[in-house]
């Protein structure tokens, strides 16, 4: 066994525990501690509600407010602002915790030393949550179906099925084609349109989770590789730059969320 | 060994020129709007930072192909 030991950012989380057969890695370990404080911070938040607010509540409701005009130019409407804020502040608050705990000391450089393979591993117990695909995967499968589940209830499941496979569009051919001739070359074109939507559905899946989590990822491996330069005042800078892209990130995630909450709730017109 | 380390080289030399100028071209339309209509500060900043980021994304994605050979 060598005496060295390997620090090494890896590209997956690793596991630090087992329950039975299913690991639990460090980024999962982060993001339940995450969301813990969120769901404290909520709590404590929801008891204390006053009409006039004081302290952390008169900063909350700066901060929706804030949100709640900029989820308006997206939206066109406050109603239906109002409809998705929670859901969207949701992964808002999530993916910002989780960006900002991969700078927060310790995250990252507290953990355990394991033999694997003849060789020794430093294996930390927390890895911020978004550094991993999984987590970032997750977020971003959870709000492109829930985009489609609105979608649903909004428009109605016959016309929003007729988005991805054009049925309607197929039957519209025998009933016009005689008034319309140019209907046998248009309709076709509706349903292979149709079936480039599916295929972009599963694309907004992977640039919103690939995108979140490379940010986060290559941010951290920035900082290791510039504390390894020099550790002492160099990383400042990029911890800045972390920051400000951990907020860049959960922002945009959110938007581009509410983005498609609302383009599937809107009726498509004719 | 080397064939390795050469692939990671291009696979994020290359993979950085299209969001280098992709960004270059946001940055000079925003500060052109900026000096047409300084007052609009405000509203373009946000959207630019927006926009940056969606470029810069790209070359995020060519990161992490780089760092995943092996």
């Amino acid at each position: 066994m060598s005496p060295e030991i390997i620090h090494e950012n890896t590209l997956y989380a690793e596991p630090i525990a087992h329950v039975g057969s299913f690991p639990i890695t460090n980024a999962m370990l982060n993001s339940w501690l995450v969301l813990v404080i969120v769901i404290i911070l909520a709590v404590a938040l929801r008891r204390s509600l006053k009409k006039v607010p004081k302290g952390l509540q008169n900063g909350m409701e700066m901060i929706v407010e804030m949100f709640l005009d900029l989820f308006d130019s997206v939206t066109g409407s406050r109603k239906k602002s109002l409809e998705f804020a929670p859901f969207a502040l949701a992964f808002f608050f999530f993916i910002l915790l989780n960006n900002w705990s991969g700078i927060v000391p310790g995250v990252g450089s507290i953990g355990q030393i394991v033999s694997r393979d003849g060789a020794r591993y430093f294996i930390p117990y927390f890895r911020g949550g978004t550094a991993d695909l999984n987590t970032t995967l997750a977020l971003a499968t959870i709000g492109v179906v829930v985009s489609h589940i609105v979608g649903v209830i909004a428009v109605g499941w016959w016309n929003y099925l007729n988005k991805f496979i054009n049925i309607k569009a197929l039957l519209e051919i025998p009933k016009k084609v005689l008034k319309d001739p140019t209907i046998l070359i248009v309709n076709p074109i509706k349903i292979f349109v149709g079936f480039i939507e599916i295929i972009s559905e599963l694309a907004k899946v992977a640039s919103l989770s690939f995108r979140l989590f490379g940010n986060v990822f290559a941010g951290e491996v920035l900082l290791a590789s510039m504390s390894a330069i020099l550790a002492f005042g160099l990383p400042l800078p990029f911890l800045f730059l972390e920051i400000l892209v951990g907020l860049i990130q959960a922002l945009i995630f959110t938007m581009l969320t509410l983005t498609y909450l609302t383009i599937n709730t809107t009726q498509e017109e004719h | 060994m080397d064939t390795v380390m050469l692939a990671k080289a291009l696979a994020i030399g290359i993979g950085a020129i299209g969001p280098g100028i992709g960004i270059g071209l946001i940055g000079a339309k925003a500060m052109e709007a900026i000096g047409r209509n300084p007052e609009a500060t405000g509203k373009i900043l946000v959207p630019m930072l927006l926009i940056a980021a969606f470029a810069e994304a790209i070359a995020i994605y060519a990161l992490v192909i780089a760092f995943s050979i092996k």
